[in-house]
């Protein structure tokens, strides 16, 4: 079979002052008619760069093809015309992309940006347009495709712009389908049903599919084939049997061995005492209505949750988005106020208290938070930004020194890291930092609001790890927020899982998973990418290699 | 249309609080218009000074003089201006044609050369288009409104000879019809430049800055990888997007445009409310002071709702309801 693409020592060149010279350096990948390709890579591998390479859509001037070719069915997309490029884009290759809230003009509606495809691709009557739009967004499975037609983006939900996103893709047909982490900005469900989609749409269309991601389930839920980059190289590449099942560069198996595995590990043992109640917590968000009346929109965050937490233990709180897991953390710590229930710390309800009378409580409980990016102020050195929390408590400066160095090196930074600006590290550093931060008051209870979901799979499980480790040196118990089932699967002790504001079901992390009660629970426990290959058998096996 | 009314109705208490507060702000100036009228009469006695004082009724405590106000107010009967022995209405509405000439034309002019400036600065990035009109921008910003006044009325009409150096129109001539309009707006022309410079800059900065940030966004790449012309990703999917916080911008500004024209006013003669305002303060006549903020804040609401209309049709995850 002749490929469809054949890209043959690719150099992409990124600015002089960057901190290498190549993004992508001397790759050799090719794709056939009606396979799918994935390229798996963490963050900088030029996994994304080498899909816009493909597509001319590098940020010229500045990063462009120094060397190499792409040769697509006979012509070198590296050197033809821009002119040529942009017939080629839409119609026999098209794109798409992470985030569906971004990726469409939100003041347009989808039926205009449909249209744009044909309009600059074929002459056609604008009925036939239509027609075909119409006929497109029902093939991607868009409930009422005529209203869908006429609605602007951020009227449809996630899944539903990306549905809209695959259709434009496909809507001339194209030989070849890149897809950038499609899925990653998406719920676990709904990324399953659109990777079905894409799965389904490839086999009918007989499309060549460039499926750039960082996640091995949805690797093995989707790819023929697998090539794994690093730094800007193909580390490896063969069949998705060989590459997961029989990894043969350390890279490759260090990646996948730090897929956390789907099976719970061995339960511990449960102490007795209870460090947390709640019980009974609401929360409503009010949006809409106003100073003269009308009705705005209701939304319960927290609706009725009741768990407690007890000394050494992790409960995990799983959701999707919306889900409220987050907005429950946030009442916890007394970021958010609930409206009723009670957060029964030891013997004291921490909800009624005012901001004088949290204080002596505020120590007790602490946060870890998402993005490592933004949690920290740029314009603050590490040290202060650890140190603060204790001389707010009354330490002297030299005391909350020395804690800081002693923290520093719990979380593995170098002593050095004291006198530095958050810039200066990188993501899972700063998430190290971020939990220093946290330990610095010397909590009984640490909240992590997906700790670990804005991190690459390899520094996810050293955080994990580093996680576990204190919570056992400092008898700590955590809530844990993920939306990530093999997350939780590893670090928690025992899951509730919400839905709509409401905990629908709660207990022992391993009868979760090998006994979900709820269909809600097992929808999600389905819904989890690769759950099939990564059986423990299979992790055993590339953890001995 | 029911969003109209609605917020026309939500206006009327807004309305009011203004008033009232603009009531007492005044009341905090020193003096009042009898002391103007007797420092420029001279020899005034007090008895006279309380006579005219109790005529204006600025005798009466000032709950008494407010609620007295607010019932005229509300029965659309603004007050007597005793300093132009004329009604304030009337005084206010002859002002008013002239004014909004003038503010409809500066906003026109400076928005939309600033959006067209600013979009020709986006689309030829770092070459000599985008630093020649940065320059200019930086130029006009800086410069004062009252000097680029006084030098356009030198170069132009002192030496070129091509507009008329102050005033609206040329009562001598008579003019009726069309003529009449075509000479309006010679003498609009200058007064229009010289106040549609500044806030020119000011759009012209903002949009640039506005298409350079749209052009970066996911979207965009979107478009390219779809195959679109370049043209029809600046045109219509760049600018629609760049042109919502220029729309803002316009709206926040038109309110700044009353008081600020008061320079371009006296350097052209322009016979528009903020000459008029400004006098008033000086006499303290606070009949006339008051009636023009009540327009003022009139014309604000308005255009408030205006541009919350063109926003609503600009960005549709904006809803009018």
């Amino acid at each position: 079979m002749t490929r469809l693409l054949d890209i043959t020592d690719l150099h992409v060149a990124l600015p002089p002052e960057s901190q290498r010279p190549y993004a992508v350096e001397a790759l050799n990948l090719h794709l056939e008619p009606n396979e799918i390709l994935c390229v798996v890579g963490e963050s900088g591998s030029g996994k994304s760069l080498t899909a816009r390479a493909v597509m001319g859509l590098l940020p010229k001037p500045r990063v462009r093809i120094a060397k190499g070719s792409v040769n697509f069915l006979g012509e070198d997309l590296a050197k033809v015309s821009e002119e040529r490029l942009r017939a080629i884009r839409g119609s026999q290759i098209s794109m798409i992309f992470q985030e569906p809230m971004t990726a469409l003009n939100p003041v347009m509606t989808i039926g205009t940006q449909i249209d744009e495809v044909f309009r600059f691709h074929e002459k056609m009557p604008g009925r036939e347009r239509r027609a075909r739009a119409l006929q497109l967004l029902t093939d991607v499975q868009l409930p009422d495709p005529e209203q869908t037609l006429k609605a602007y983006p951020h009227e449809l939900s996630g899944g539903q712009r990306q549905r809209a996103m695959i259709a434009m893709a496909l809507a001339l047909d194209p030989k070849i389908l890149i897809a950038d982490e499609p899925t990653t900005a998406l719920d676990v469900t709904t990324q399953a049903q659109v990777l079905k989609l894409i799965k389904q749409m490839q086999a009918s269309h007989g499309t060549g599919v460039l499926f750039i991601t960082h996640d091995f389930g949805v690797v093995a839920d989707i790819a023929d084939r697998v090539a794994v980059m690093q730094n800007g190289l193909l580390v490896e590449t063969g069949t998705t049997d060989q590459v997961l099942r029989r990894p043969e560069h350390p890279y490759t198996k260090a990646l996948i061995g730090a897929v956390p595995d789907l099976v719970p590990r061995a339960a511990r043992p449960r102490s007795g005492a209870t460090v947390l109640r709640v019980k009974n917590l609401q929360k409503t968000y009010r949006s809409g209505g106003g100073l003269f009346g009308g009705k705005g929109r209701v939304v319960h965050a927290a609706n009725d949750v009741t768990f407690d937490l007890a000394r050494g233990e992790t409960l995990g709180i799983v959701g999707e988005s919306g889900s409220g897991k987050s907005t429950v953390a946030r009442c916890i710590v007394r970021l958010n106020d609930a409206e009723a229930g009670e957060i029964l710390l030891g013997d004291t309800d921490l909800r009624p208290l005012g901001r004088a009378a949290m204080r002596p409580h505020r120590s007790k409980i602490q946060m870890v938070f998402q993005d490592p990016f933004a949690s920290l102020n740029p314009r603050t050195r590490i040290g202060k930004i650890i140190a603060q929390g204790p001389m707010m408590y009354g330490a002297s400066a030299d005391e909350a020194k020395r804690k800081t160095n002693e923290l520093l090196e719990i979380v593995g930074l170098d002593a050095r890291a004291y006198d530095r600006f958050p810039h200066e590290f990188s993501g899972g550093q700063r998430q190290r930092i971020g939990i220093a931060r946290a330990l610095a008051l010397e909590p009984q209870i640490l909240v992590a609001d997906e700790p670990v979901s804005a991190l690459d799979v390899s520094i996810q499980a050293q955080i994990l790890r580093l996680l576990d480790e204190i919570r056992d040196r400092m008898n700590l118990s955590m809530v844990f927020i993920t939306h990530d089932l093999r997350v939780a699967a590893q670090v928690c002790d025992r899951i509730a899982v919400m839905q709509r504001g409401k905990v629908v079901e709660i207990g022992p992390t391993a009868t979760m998973f090998s006994d979900p009660k709820q269909p809600y629970t097992q929808e999600l426990l389905a819904a989890v990418p690769g759950k099939d290959w990564f059986s423990a058998e299979d992790m055993a096996r590339v953890h001995a290699t | 249309m029911r969003y109209v009314v609605k917020r026309l109705l939500q206006a009327i208490p807004i309305v009011l609080a203004i008033v009232v507060l603009n009531f007492f702000l005044l009341q905090l100036a020193e003096g009042d218009a009898v002391d103007v009228l007797a420092g420029e009469a001279g020899s005034a006695t007090p008895e006279y000074m309380a006579e005219l004082r109790a005529k204006f009724g600025l005798d009466k405590p000032l709950p008494v003089q407010l609620a007295v106000y607010l019932k005229n107010v509300v029965m659309f009967d603004l007050g007597y201006s005793f300093r132009h022995d004329m009604p304030v209405s009337q005084l206010i509405l002859d002002r008013l044609v002239p004014t909004l000439l003038l503010m409809v034309a500066t906003i026109t002019l400076a928005v939309g050369f600033g959006i067209l400036l600013g979009l020709v600065a986006a689309m030829g990035l770092n070459t000599w288009r985008d630093t020649a009109i940065s320059i200019f921008a930086l130029i006009t910003y800086a410069t004062p409104l009252f000097w680029v006044g006084l030098m356009l009325i030198v170069v132009f009409s002192l030496n070129l000879r091509w507009f008329p150096t102050s005033g609206m129109e040329n009562f001598a001539m008579f003019y009726e019809g069309w003529d009449r309009v075509k000479d309006i707006a010679h003498h609009l022309v200058l007064p229009t430049v010289t106040l549609s410079l500044f806030y020119l800059a000011l759009y012209t900065r903002l949009m640039r800055a506005s298409m350079l940030e749209q052009a970066g966004q996911d979207y965009v790449t979107t478009a390219r990888a779809k195959g679109v012309t370049e043209n029809r990703i600046m045109f219509v999917h760049v600018l629609r997007n760049a042109l919502l916080p220029v729309v803002t911008m316009a709206g926040v500004q038109v309110g700044a445009l009353i008081g600020g024209s008061v320079i371009v006013e006296s350097v052209f003669a322009w016979p528009g409310l903020g000459m008029l305002a400004f006098e008033a303060l000086f006499s303290r006549d606070l009949n006339l002071l008051l009636g023009i903020f009540l327009l003022s804040a009139l014309l604000v609401v308005a255009v408030n709702l205006v541009v919350d209309i063109i926003y609503s049709s600009l960005d549709p995850r904006i809803e009018v309801n």
